[in-house]
Formats: C-alpha cells, sequence, structure tokens
C-alpha cells in the first residue's frame, strides 16, 4: 500500500462521505468547539454524560477527508465508553498519529482508529486527524473556550 | 520598452536555469504566496555581505559608505521602476502587510472619529482587511465593503456609492490573491479622485506580473512586497505621494528618522527616514531590486504567461467535477478551483504527492471564502518560469484526486 492510498483507504473515504452521529442529540451535558484557524476546519462536540459514561454523542463539522474522517471514527469509538476509557484513548490515539515513521505504529487498544496511522506520513495533517479529539477533550473538560489547533499540541 | 519579437521570443526553458530551486522535480505552482529567487539575486545579497557590510546613514568608514550607496541606490532603483517623481517616495517596509498597517496608522488613525468610514472591497487579503477592522473599531469608525458579484469582480456602481459617503481612504487590490481578479485601479481610483478620496492600492499580486506606473494610475499610495516578485523575503515598498508622507506621524520610532533630539523634544525626519527607524534590511533592500534589474531584462513574458495562464483554466474546465471559483473578466497569476466532492487540502495532500506544489485553504481570504459559500479553494498561481509541462502535472495530479477519491 502505497503512503497515499493508507491515508486515503476505504474506511476514510467511507466515513468522510457518511459521517456517523452526525445529528444533533437531544439531550446533551457538554459540548465545545474546535477551530484549526491553518485550513479554516471546524468542529463541534456535543456528549450526554451520564453516571461518567458516555452515553450519546454528536460530532459536525466542516472539514477535509481527514477531519471529517476522525470525528466520525472518534465519535463512534468512544460511545459507551467510561470517561478513563475515553482519556486512555485520547493519549493512545494522540500517539499514534505523532509516532516516529521509522517504526511500525503503536496501535494497540485502537480498534478502528488504527485506519488513521498514515497521517504520521504527512505532518501536515496530523491536526486535522487530532481536531475533534481535542474538541473532544475540552467538551469533558467543560471548557466553554473554542480550542484551536495552534495553541500547543 | 519591449517589442513583439521579444514576446514571441521569451524563452522560458532558459529562464528556467536562472532559478537553481526549478527542475528538481517539483512543479511550483504557489508563486502568489511567495516566488523562486534567481541565482543572480541570491548572488547579489551573498555579495553584499561578502564585500560590503557596513550599516547605513551613520559612519564614516568606507564600508558604511558603499553600504549607503547600495541602499539609497535600490531606493532609487524602485522609484524608477515604478516612475514615482522621487526616491523620497520609496519607504521600505517588511512587506505589502507593513506598508498598509504603516498607513493605517499614521494617515488614517489620525483622522478617523465616531462616525468616519474607511473602504475596503470584498476580495481583500486579511492584510488589508483587518488593520481596518482594528482602527475603525478603535475610533468608532466604519469599515465599508463593496461587493463582488459571482465572476470573482467589483460591483463597480456600488463601490462608486461608497466612495460617495466620503471615506478616509480606500483600500483595494490591483490584484485578487485567492481569484486572480484584474481590477480595475485606474477607473477606480479615478472615482476616488473625483470624491477627494485617497487611495492605497495593495499591489502584492500585480507587481509580479505587470509593470506599475504609479504615476499614470494616479493612486496616493501603493503597497508591495519584493518576496512575490522574485526577491527577498522581509523586504518591500510603500510608495506615498512625498506630500502625504511628509505630513504624516511617524509609524515606529528610534535612531534613524530623527532631525535632533533632546530629552523634552524630538524633530521627525523627512520621509522616507521618517519611516525607517533602526537598521533597516539593507541587505533585503538591494536585493530587491535586483530582482527588478533581473525582471526588466528578461523580456516580456506577458504573453507566456496569459497562454499559460488560459491553459491551466481550459484544461481544469474539461475535468468533469472541476468547479472554477471565480470567472473573472480579466485574470492575472491566479487559478483557483474545487473538485467535486474533495475537501481543497486533500487535493492539496495529493497533488504534493504528485510532485505538484499548490496552495489549499482559505489563501488568508476568509470573508471572501464565505461570500462563495466555500471553506477554500485549492489555488494554483504561475509565475513567467512555469511552463505547460507543469499545466500537464498540475492536472495529471488533480485527475490522480478525483481517482483516490472514487474508490
Amino acid at each position: 500500500m502505497s503512503q497515499l492510498t493508507e491515508l486515503y483507504q476505504e474506511v476514510i473515504l467511507d466515513h468522510y462521505r457518511n459521517p456517523r452521529n452526525a445529528k444533533p442529540i437531544e439531550k446533551e451535558t457538554h459540548s465545545a468547539e474546535g477551530h484549526n484557524p491553518l485550513c479554516g476546519d471546524d468542529v463541534e462536540v456535543h456528549l450526554l454524560i451520564e453516571d461518567g459514561v458516555v452515553a450519546d454523542v454528536s460530532v459536525r463539522g466542516v472539514g477535509c477527508a481527514i477531519s471529517t474522517a476522525s470525528s466520525s471514527l472518534m465519535s463512534e469509538a468512544i460511545r459507551g465508553k467510561s470517561l478513563d476509557e475515553v482519556e486512555q484513548m485520547f493519549e493512545r490515539f494522540h500517539a499514534m498519529v505523532t509516532s516516529p515513521i521509522d517504526a511500525p505504529a503503536p496501535i494497540d487498544g485502537l480498534g478502528k482508529l488504527e485506519v488513521l496511522a498514515g497521517v504520521r506520513n504527512y505532518p501536515v495533517r496530523i491536526k486535522c486527524a487530532t481536531l475533534p479529539w481535542h474538541a473532544l477533550k475540552s467538551a469533558i473538560a467543560g471548557s466553554s473556550e473554542p480550542v484551536t489547533t495552534e495553541a500547543g499540541e | 520598452m519591449t517589442s513583439v519579437r521579444d514576446a514571441v521570443s521569451f524563452d522560458v526553458e532558459r529562464i528556467r536555469r536562472d532559478f537553481p530551486i526549478l527542475g528538481k522535480g517539483i512543479a511550483y505552482l504557489d508563486n502568489a504566496a511567495t516566488t523562486q529567487k534567481p541565482q543572480r539575486v541570491i548572488d547579489r545579497i551573498t555579495r553584499f555581505y561578502r564585500e560590503q557590510n557596513g550599516n547605513v546613514h551613520r559612519g564614516v568608514h568606507d564600508l558604511s559608505v558603499m553600504a549607503t550607496r547600495e541602499y539609497e541606490g535600490a531606493r532609487q532603483r524602485i522609484a524608477k521602476d515604478i516612475n514615482a517623481k522621487s526616491e523620497r517616495e520609496i519607504v521600505f517596509v517588511r512587506g505589502t502587510t507593513e506598508a498598509i498597517n504603516l498607513v493605517a496608522q499614521s494617515f488614517v488613525r489620525p483622522k478617523l472619529k465616531q462616525g468616519s468610514r474607511v473602504l475596503i472591497t470584498a476580495m481583500e487579503h486579511h492584510s488589508n482587511i483587518v488593520p481596518w477592522q482594528a482602527i475603525c473599531g478603535e475610533t468608532g469608525a466604519k469599515l465599508d465593503v463593496a461587493p463582488i458579484d459571482d465572476n470573482g469582480d467589483v460591483v463597480l456602481e456600488a463601490f462608486d456609492r461608497l466612495v460617495r459617503k466620503g471615506p478616509v481612504i480606500a483600500s483595494f487590490a490591483s490584484v485578487s490573491n485567492a481569484l486572480g481578479t484584474v481590477n480595475p485601479i485606474k477607473e477606480m481610483i479615478e472615482m476616488c479622485k473625483s470624491n477627494g478620496v485617497p487611495t492605497l492600492i495593495d499591489g502584492a499580486q500585480s507587481v509580479p506580473h505587470t509593470r506599475v506606473d504609479v504615476r499614470d494610475i494616479d493612486c496616493d499610495f501603493f503597497a508591495f512586497s519584493s518576496h512575490k516578485a522574485f526577491g527577498p523575503t522581509g523586504i518591500g515598498a510603500l510608495y506615498g505621494r512625498e506630500e502625504l508622507l511628509n505630513a504624516m506621524q511617524p509609524y515606529q520610532y528610534g535612531g534613524d528618522m530623527i532631525l535632533y533630539v533632546s530629552f523634552e523634544h524630538t524633530e521627525y525626519a523627512p520621509s522616507p527616514a521618517r519611516f525607517e527607524a533602526g537598521t533597516p534590511h539593507i541587505a533585503g533592500a538591494i536585493g530587491m531590486a535586483e530582482a527588478i534589474d533581473y525582471v526588466r531584462e528578461i523580456g516580456d513574458f506577458r504573453l507566456h504567461e496569459n497562454r499559460l495562464i488560459d491553459s491551466a483554466v481550459q484544461r481544469l474546465h474539461e475535468i468533469d467535477g472541476v468547479r472554477l471559483v471565480g470567472m473573472p473578466k480579466r485574470r492575472m497569476g491566479v487559478v483557483s478551483f474545487l473538485l467535486d466532492g474533495v475537501h481543497p487540502h486533500d487535493v492539496g495532500t495529493i497533488l504534493n504527492e504528485s510532485g505538484v506544489a499548490i496552495r489549499a485553504g482559505h489563501h488568508c481570504a476568509q470573508p471572501l471564502m464565505h461570500r462563495f459559500d466555500i471553506p477554500g479553494t485549492c489555488r494554483a498561481s504561475f509565475a513567467f518560469y512555469n511552463n505547460e509541462a507543469e499545466v500537464d502535472a498540475l492536472i495529471a495530479g488533480v485527475r490522480k484526486a478525483k481517482e483516490v477519491f472514487s474508490q
């Protein structure tokens, strides 16, 4: 598989064309926006957290294939997970997409999210994949400030 | 003057050899962001540092005298190139952005009060929006925006109506960095003049393609960057009418911009020193003038550039699923487009894999993108050193992007 076909593999294109959990949810307890000022990508994360578990989720945005697919895959991955599990998933996902390209990507415990490992080869696109995750983290932390990909990384 | 023979005989393959970065596998179509540098400009900057480096305007020693002569010589060269009345009308700045900020802070801001107006157009780069927005916000003035039509041309009747409201300044691009629209600046300046409205022209995207005559267009200020015109980064020029410049407040304060300083009072030097506090980018100014000399010597490339752009427009248009953004009456340098169902950033990444460098995104013109209700575009932008093989590479890359996304 070439780097390009690894980046734009079928699963990613499918989630780009048909993003999951993109409809508004009726009840929510947490939300946040994410913004990438360099490319103009926007994402909104809405969560219903009950008893420390992500009971419902909606992720919507305007962006490239990578950020849209990452949002969609994230929404599937976190549904029904405890906040501890979500936190761990954030760390693992971040570690995968920022890992050095001369070794296999650490994909343990990431399930379907591993399809995004290909962004490692495209440093300028890593932020596309991490944008929804930063918005998620911000929503859970209850911060009202929109996150941007330019505020540290 | 260049002859018809020059236009026909412009030899792009010979010209390409002047640019060491070209011909190494990258089709460079991001010239609206920055242009590549000919060896001659690189050598000139090196020679300054190797043989002529000293600070300007202060030393009695030979190196300082030489540096001053070269730096002021560069100013004269630029004044002559744009047909300014005098080199005192040329202020060296970091680039177009700083030139606009200088006019905003020193010429416009002191005149603004509640109810004053500033006029721009809907196609401006952020650098010709935000400085005005900031000073309008601080003073209670209003920022008027002349609309553009669906082709990406300014609606001149609307522009004229806003001019008649008497803005403190009208500031607009000669060529749009995002759409390639060539504005009818002479006509627009005339509208402003007949209503006593001063004008600032953002020339960043026209200077790389065509020579400006500031006395012919009759603007009050003209701003441009060297790095978009084959010279070094970090240097540009602001042209301003001398009487306006000398009536303006300084922009920054420090050494080299004064006549006399005591702890109670300072008398400022006239233009251009008034606006050049501190040690300037001496090597940059010299490199900028060298780039102008180079461009004026290679012959008339307008026909070559126009053919290339026409070809790119035509061939992109032929690809099913490609939509051109902006079909202005006159176009210079830039082709903006979208590929159906593929975000510009994904097109940009796939083109990069195919060895084609374009810009993807909002091009620092977010309000313009909102106008067309799109998040951004793919922008291919050309310079005289581009060739048809690079258009081929662009077209192949766009087809490749289409293929990747059609699986």
